[in-house]
This record gives C-alpha cells, structure tokens and sequence, in this order.
C-alpha cells in the first residue's frame, strides 16, 4: 500500500463491512400497474445500515432492475418513501437495527398512489394539488430587500417549510388511502398545511381561508393525526397547521376576526381567485 | 424514429436544482417557452441537501460587510485562479438574488431588527450566510419550485394552460445533445464545436420511452460529479452527465483537477459514511480535537492566512463574540486546508476510533442552543448514529463533495464555446478558482442560473427564425447507445464496474496525490472503459436502475479521466488539488486553466490556457504584499498600487 492509499478517512470502501455481515430475509414486492407479487430475498446486513443500503445491495447483487426512487440518501429529499412492515417510512432513515436479527421485512410501495413499478409510485396527485394553491401574494409596493420580519413571526410557517414532501401523510392521511374517490375534492395534510403556511407568512395578503374548505377540503379532515405521526420531520401537521386553519375558518364566517385581521391590517379579506384552467 | 416524441421548446434547461430552476425562470419571464428537465422529482435535485446558508454581503450582521469583500475572500478561498469576472459578478448581484428569493416567500432566519440573518463560515470575513438553520437549500428549492408554480398561475389565467410556458419534465434523463448538423459545407459533424445547438435526447424513467426535445438553446444546470468518488456526500444524480454532455457535444471543461473534499462528515457507521456535517457546527462555534483532546488545527494555518486567523484558544473563543477585535479561529479556515490538516491528524495515529476527528459542539453551547441551531445535525447523528450531540462529539472526516472544474464559459451570458449551448451551477467551471468557499454555490446558482437564462433569451432574440434542426443522423445515433445495455445477451453487471471506477478514483486520485498513482489511475481507468462499454443490463426500460446506470457509467468514465488527466499535468498544490510531489503553490501554474476537450478519436485532450489578467481596479482591492504570495512579478501592479478601497464607502455600489 502505498502512502495516500493508506489516508484512512477518505478512502475505504463504503462496502468493505458487507461481507461479515449477516443475512436478512425481505419480501419485496416486485410487479407494475396490473399486477405484482412479494418475493423472497436475502441479503447481508452490517451494524448501522438502513433498509436503503439492503435494498442497494439487492440491486447491486441479485436484482438489477428493483425499481426504487430515492436521491439523498440523508432524510432531505424525501423521494424514498414506501411502506416497511406497513409503516408509511423513509427507507433511507429507517435502521435495521429496528427489527428483530430473524425478523423477515415486508417492503411495498406506498399505497395511496398508483404503482408504477416495484417501490415507485406516481405521486403526481401532489404536484397537482400544490399547482392549485394560491401562491404567495406579498403587497406589491414593497421593494427588493426592504421586507422586515420578525423571528417570533416567521418561525409559525419555518416549521411547515420543514416539509420535504415525502408525500408519506398523504398516502397515510384515511381520507384518501383506500378512498380514491375523494382525491379531487381533498388536498391532503401536507397541501392544507401549505394553505396554512402561506396564511401565517407575516407578508402576505390574500385570503385562503374560504377555499380551503370550499376546493381543498379542509372539512373532510377529522383531525386524527396519522399523518402528524408518520412525518419524518416531525412537523405538528395537525395541531400547528389543520386545527388553527379549521378555527380561521370558523371565525371568518362568524367572527368578530375578520374585522380584527382589518384594523391589523394585513390581511385583504378578499379571498384569492381560484387558478383557473386546472383540473384535480 | 415515428416512436420518438418530439417536443419543441425555446429553451430547454437540463437541471432542476437551484441553477437550473432559476434559469428557467428567467427564461420564462423573458418570454421564452422554456422546459426543465430533472433526473428526480420536482423539488428534489440535489440543491435540497446544502445546509449551511447562501453567501450574499448584504451587510445586516456585520455593516462593514460589501461585495469588495466578499470578492477579496472568494478569490483568495479560490487560491486567485477563479475567473475574476464571474467573481465579481457573483460577488455583485448575490444580495438582490437572495432578496428576490424573499419576495418570492422564502422564509430565512431574522436579526433582531427584522432582516435577513446571517452567519459565520469558512473563508468568509464576516457574518454573511442567509439560511434558514440548516436547511437553506431545501428553502431556495422550494421557494423557486413554488415560483415556477405561481408563475404557471399566471400563464393559466392567460393561456388556459398552465405548463404553456414553463413546463417541468421530471425523472426524464438526457443522455445526449443534438446539434444542426446540417450546416457548413457537406454538413459538419456532432463534436465540431462551431455546429450550433439543435436539441436534447433521452429517455422519461417511468416508461423508458425515447423524447427528443427540439430547441435552439439549451442550459446545462445538472450538478456536479460526486459518483466518480466512493466516500462522497453527493446524490446519486450526481453522475457528471452535464460535463459529459457538453465535453460529447465539443465545449471545454476547465480546471477539472480541482475537487473539493469538505472536511467534515459522518464517519460511522460505514452506512452513513460521507453524510454532511455542515460547516455550521464550526461557524457556530464547534471546535476539532484530536485523539489527545487537542485542537490541532492551530497547528495548520497556512503562511498565506497567517495574519487572519488567531494563535491561542483564547484569541479563538472571543471572537465568536468579538470579531472586530479578535482573529477568526483556524478551524473555520477555507475547506482545503481543513480536510488536509485532518488528513494528516488521522495519519499521524491522532485520529477517532472509526478514522476521523473529533468535532466538539456538545461543550461550546448549551444543550438548547444546539438543538435551535443546528436542528437537522441532531437528528441525523441521534437517528443514524445513536450519538447524542448535545453531550459527546461527533466524529467526522473529509470526503468528496464538490467540483470546482466544470463548463468553461462566458462570465456575462453562461454561453459555451458551442453556440446555443449555456452552464449554470455546479456544472460549470470558472467561478470558484481551485477550491470554493462554503455557501457561495448557493448564491453561485442564482447569479448564474439567472444570467444564462437571460444568455439563452438573447441568443433566441438575435437567432430570429433561423432555428437550428437536429439531425436525424444523430437522433437514430443516440437511440442505439442507450438502448445497447438493454440489447445485449452476456455484459458485465454495471454496478460492478461503477464501484471500481469509484474505489480507483478514491484511492488514487483523491485529496492527497502523486504521479506514480495518478498514472496508475490511468492504466486502471483504460481497462474500466472497455469494461463499461460492454455491461449489460438485465430488466426492460420501465424504471430500470440498472440500465440507467449502464448509461451514466459512461459519463462517469468520460469526467474521471478529465480529472485524473488534469490531475496529472498540473504540477503544484493549489486549493483541491494536492500534489504529495510538488506541495507548493506555484505563481506560474496559477496564470493556467487546464482546459480538456475530446477528440477525434474520442479521448480526452488537454490543453494549456492562459488565465487572463485581472482587471486593474480589481487587482487594486487586495494589498499589493498580499498579492506577492500568488502572483508573478510581471503580474503584479507596476506604480505603487492606490490603497485598498475603503470597505464601509461603497453605498453607492453594493447594488450594481
Ligand atoms: C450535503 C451538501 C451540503 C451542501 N451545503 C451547501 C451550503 O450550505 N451552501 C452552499 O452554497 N452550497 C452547499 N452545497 C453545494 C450545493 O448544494 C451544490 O453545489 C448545488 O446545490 C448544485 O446545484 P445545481 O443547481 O448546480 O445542481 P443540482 O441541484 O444538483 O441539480 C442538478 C439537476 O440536474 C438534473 N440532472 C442531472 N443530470 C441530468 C440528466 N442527464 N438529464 C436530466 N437532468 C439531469 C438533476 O436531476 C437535478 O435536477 C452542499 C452540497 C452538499 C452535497
Ligand atoms: S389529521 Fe386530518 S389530514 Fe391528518 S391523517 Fe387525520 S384526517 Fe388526514
Ligand atoms: S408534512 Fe411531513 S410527512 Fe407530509 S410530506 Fe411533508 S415531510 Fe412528508
Ligand atoms: S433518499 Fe432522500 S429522503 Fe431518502
């Protein structure tokens, strides 16, 4: 071995643990649209590894083609999602270590969405929700640089900002999993959460309030939290953002708040007009 | 070729991260039918993962803080070898790009007053980082994807049609760009650089069906080559096609030797090794310690650095709440210095038990503190580690984590030497010298990412209606190289081969080198090529892994021989470039660029290029002893050179 060979910190092999390591059983479900089937796998496991490494390591050994989608590897890109023993999961967070040495883990695609093969699923639902939501309407006149913010007042829509849209609440959130038919009428946690995100924003000026119960369904959501316990950024969807979003919605059609949010100021109390030309 | 969707566009922006969507903006807001093209999902390009902040002098922390000072410490961070305009310019423009981000909602940590925070890193003279705790990319990606969203708003209340004007292709590949060839007499050929942009070919992951998409202007914003490394912090995308592309359609890489390897991320578990740890800890006041408990890196301050940074712990530690009148600590030292001083510590037998160092947060601040400031730091050693950060240090070590060398092109537009063809981002070369600073990709992305969007809609303007076509030949071409994995009966497995270039890279050409091993690299590099050109891949086209792979491995392939080639020829130690058998930096290789281009037969060619001179009034901004140390004599000013200007007067210019 020669000197800068040996430079311990950058150069061994990611995969030199790998062949002590011990075997563990999967059953993967393999299949697309029409039709699929779990199958049985094994493969070696090592200290610290995540159900991602294993499934890596299955398409580097025994299955080239497993379709799997992930990108960072590090929990921030939230492309990984799938359902492990049947929980919604990050495959790229979550450690072997969770499971019992013998334990034999099921891995299936999430179940919300339409499988396009393997582990992946088309998620395309979402970025047509997010299409429709209003976007952020600051007041015009003020100029680049110029906004002013407090922390204490930011910090409400930061924790929503949080979200890397692993899309997991969605395909938890009862409403919708298993009940397609209610997908047109309902954004989902993590769209209603956006509604409330763009609310609590100190500079901006539309009204969403009217529509998110009216187009994105806030009504629908009976506050259960599923979706708060599988959010792998630990987001209170439904506390911080579902149960203040319901109340403004309450008290704009009853109360005293629409007036108050006047003499504030900030808010126009026109609600913003629908985007037109979409379909859900 | 009738099974070939055809889609025609303006401008065509390969790349969804930071650069990518910030070109496409502008594009679209120019007026321009745009498309963008991501390898992932909408919102999830690379740019998500970068932590720390975005470099921009707006000045809210620190008043003394503007763009001459943001351009002296990029360039020296860079070693003096960075394209001096597009140091400027970046250095120029950042405040308004990152103001721009706030009126499009993004939502950065405040000051007191109600401003954009900003903090400490690396390199950088004073508080200059906006960021959102540590997670600033994933607020620019959303910001700018909530952006194109609004702006697709717009063009449904006029068009009826929300993607009439910017429409986003995700988990579509391109694997190749198609040129008129049609021009000149007899037609020219693909790698003629002087044959004008035609279009891009690939293939869309969920049905692996072939698109072509037809425009005469095209920006490359894919990111960088962190997948020719084995320890690296970077995604999978990560697979240097854009080099590759633009290398294969005749446009020059520059400086490709130059590799940043950041010093600090996880070390164990072996899953997790090359996961970030964000310079932040250190801005924050995290200090390194070796196996003896002791902060090594006041053993390490270059000569060159000398007078910028403290001698004693105690200097160090007022800093954090003194600066005016304290030396910075050494630990926030550029990232080159900081990965080799680690490098040596752990060859010295003063490394951590898993082979790094020691990173001591847990008793510089309060628990509480920690945990509101580096929120995601916490997370991901508690979840993946078992290490509480809070209570006992971290243990981290260097890996590859960016590419300096990239795209050459024109600092104004982002144009290529091939016409029609733009770089934005990590993909293109210049701008950030022989090593970057942290937190200047960031503002990097959207300086540039804006320029060449607004190159691509001034090449469209003077192009009239003489639109370039894509030649058949070519199209016909393309459908055969990617389909050939997927064609093959026998084939070696293509992560097998991947994993080889990568250990070879790693091993050979990584943070410290030398000539023996680079050319070993070399011989080893030769028989990888043949190899990866023969795998196969098992499986159809559907969302296929393995044949996506097939086809990356020869980008892969194509930038690792850029780099060792480069690596081999520049004979001097400078930023990410460490040579064991020449350690100086040398002021006459600081006046070349490497340039590589490929040739006839398809191999990599370099060439020496002169680097121009800095402008006067640029070069009068450092301190002519200072400049001794990089320059030649001929090149230094010849009059006595005017004082430095003055910092705190330059109201005027800040915004220019
Ligand atoms: C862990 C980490 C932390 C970082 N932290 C910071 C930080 O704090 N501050 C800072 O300034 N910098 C940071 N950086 C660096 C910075 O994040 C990157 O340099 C930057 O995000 C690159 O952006 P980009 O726009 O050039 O490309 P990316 O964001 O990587 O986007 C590349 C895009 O190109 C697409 N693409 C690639 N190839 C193809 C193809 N063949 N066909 C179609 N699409 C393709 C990809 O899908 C993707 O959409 C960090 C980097 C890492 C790895
Ligand atoms: S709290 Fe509401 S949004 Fe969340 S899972 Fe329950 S019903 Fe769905
Ligand atoms: S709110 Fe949480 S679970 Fe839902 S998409 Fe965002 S990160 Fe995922
Ligand atoms: S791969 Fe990015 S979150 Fe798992």
């Amino acid at each position: 071995m020669t000197e800068s060979r040996e430079e311990g910190v950058v150069t061994e092999s990611r995969e030199r643990g790998t062949a002590m390591g011990a075997k563990v059983k999967l059953k993967i479900w393999r299949g697309d649209a029409g039709q699929g089937e779990l199958v049985d796998y094994e493969v070696e496991a090592n200290e610290g590894e995540v159900v991602l490494d294993i499934l890596h390591r299955l398409q580097a050994t025994q299955a080239g083609d497993l379709a799997v989608r992930w990108n960072c590897k590090a929990g921030k890109c939230g492309s990984c999602s799938m359902e492990i023993n049947g929980m919604p999961r990050l495959a790229c967070m979550t450690r072997m270590s969770l499971f019992e040495p013998d334990e034999t883990i099921t891995v299936t695609p999430m179940r919300t969405f339409p499988v396009i093969r393997d582990l992946v699923t088309d998620v395309s639902f979402n970025f047509s929700k997010a299409q429709q939501i209003p976007s952020f309407a600051p007041d015009p006149s003020v100029g680049l640089g110029e906004f002013r913010m407090q922390q204490e007042d930011v910090q409400r829509s930061q924790e929503f900002r949080k979200c890397i849209e692993c899309f997991l609440c969605q395909n938890v959130c009862h409403v919708i999993r298993d009940h397609e038919e209610n997908m047109p009428a309902y954004a989902g946690p993590r769209f209603l959460m956006r509604i409330t995100e763009l609310e609590m924003h100190p500079a901006d000026t539309a009204d969403r309030r009217e529509i998110a119960q009216d187009d994105f369904g806030l009504g629908m959501c009976n506050i259960t939290k599923c979706c708060t316990e599988v959010c792998p950024e630990n987001i209170h969807i439904t506390d911080n953002a579902l149960i203040p979003l319901k109340e403004r919605v309450v008290s704009r059609k009853y109360d005293p708040l629409v007036w108050l949010g006047s003499k504030i100021g900030r808010r126009s109390h026109h609600d913003t007009p629908k985007v037109p030309g979409q379909q859900s | 070729m009738t099974d070939i969707t055809r889609l025609p566009y303006d401008v065509v922006v390969i790349g969804a991260g930071g650069s990518g969507l910030r070109a496409a903006i502008e594009a679209r807001q120019a007026g321009k039918r745009t498309a963008v093209i991501s390898k992932s999902l909408f919102g999830k390009a690379h740019t998500v993962m970068a932590e720390g902040g975005c470099a921009a002098a707006m000045g809210n922390v620190n008043p003394n803080d503007n763009w001459m000072v943001h351009f002296r410490d990029t360039m020296r961070g860079g070693k003096f070898l960075n394209n001096w305009r597009m140091a400027e310019l970046h250095a120029k423009e950042a405040p308004d790009r990152v103001w721009e981000l706030e009126a499009w909602g993004a939502l950065f940590d405040r000051t007191k007053d109600g401003k954009i925070s900003q903090r400490n890193f690396g390199g950088h003279e004073y508080p200059r980082l906006a960021h959102v705790g540590d997670r600033t990319g994933l607020e620019m990606i959303r910001t700018l994807q909530q952006r194109v969203v609004a702006l697709q708003q717009e063009d449904a209340r006029e068009h009826g049609d929300p993607e009439a004007m910017i429409k986003v292709f995700a988990e579509t590949t391109i694997t190749r760009l198609l040129k008129d060839t049609s021009e000149g007499p007899g037609g020219s050929s693909p790698q003629d650089g002087t044959a004008r942009i035609a279009g891009a070919f690939g293939y869309i992951r969920e049905t692996g069906q072939f698109v072509v998409f037809e425009a005469p202007a095209i920006v490359l914003a894919t990111g960088g080559i962190g997948k020719t490394f084995k320890v690296t912090s970077n995604s999978w995308e990560y697979t240097g096609d854009g080099h590759a592309l633009a290398l294969l359609a005749g446009a020059k890489l520059l400086n490709m030797e130059f590799v940043q390897f950041h010093p600090t991320h996880m070390v164990w578990p072996l899953s997790v090794r090359g996961l970030l740890v964000t310079e932040s800890v250190r801005g924050d006041g995290g200090v390194l310690r070796n196996s003896e408990g002791k902060r090594f890196m006041f053993g390490y301050v270059p000569d060159v650095f000398r007078a910028q940074y403290a001698e004693t712990e105690e200097e160090a530690d007022r800093w954090y709440t003194d600066p005016e009148h304290n030396r910075r600590p050494p630990e926030l030292l550029p990232r080159d210095e900081v990965a080799r001083s680690i490098n040596s510590e752990v060859k010295a037998g003063r490394g951590s038990p898993h082979g790094g160092v020691f990173l001591d947060i847990a008793s510089r601040l309060p628990a509480e503190e920690i945990l509101r400031k580096l929120p995601s730091m916490y997370h991901q050693f508690k979840e993946l580690a078992d290490v509480d950060i809070t209570k006992e240090p971290m243990e981290v070590g260097p890996a590859q984590h960016y590419v300096m060398g990239g795209v050459e092109v024109d600092p104004d537009t982002g144009e290529s030497s091939v016409p029609g063809l733009f770089a934005a981002g990590e993909v293109s070369g210049g701008m950030h010298g022989s090593n970057r600073l942290g937190g200047n990709s960031l503002s990097d992305l959207l300086v540039f990412g804006r320029r060449s969007g607004m190159g691509a809609a001034q090449y469209l303007d003077a192009l009239g209606d003489k639109r370039p076509v894509p030649g058949d030949g070519e199209i016909a071409a393309a459908q055969a190289e990617a389909m050939a994995p997927l064609e093959r009966t026998v084939g070696e497995n293509p992560y097998t081969v991947h994993s080889e270039v990568q250990d070879t890279m790693s091993s050979l050409v990584g943070i410290i080198r030398k000539e023996a091993e680079i050319k070993a690299a070399l011989a080893e590099l030769e028989k990888l090529r043949e190899r990866a050109a023969l795998v196969r891949a098992e499986g159809g086209p559907a969302y296929n892994p393995g044949w996506h792979l097939a086809l990356d491995l020869r980008n892969i392939m194509l930038i690792a021989e850029c780099v060792a080639e480069a690596a081999l020829q520049r004979q001097e130690s400078r930023g990410g470039h460490t040579r064991d058998d020449f350690p100086g930096m040398s002021p006459e290789w600081r006046k070349v660029n490497l340039v590589c281009s490929l040739g006839e037969n398809g191999r990599v060619v370099l060439e020496k290029k002169p680097m121009p001179p800095m402008r006067e009034d640029l070069l009068a901004l450092f301190d002519p002893a200072e400049l001794k140390k990089y320059l030649t004599e001929e090149e230094l000013p010849q009059e006595p050179a005017q004082p430095p200007a003055q910092d705190t007067a330059s109201d005027g210019e800040e915004k220019s």
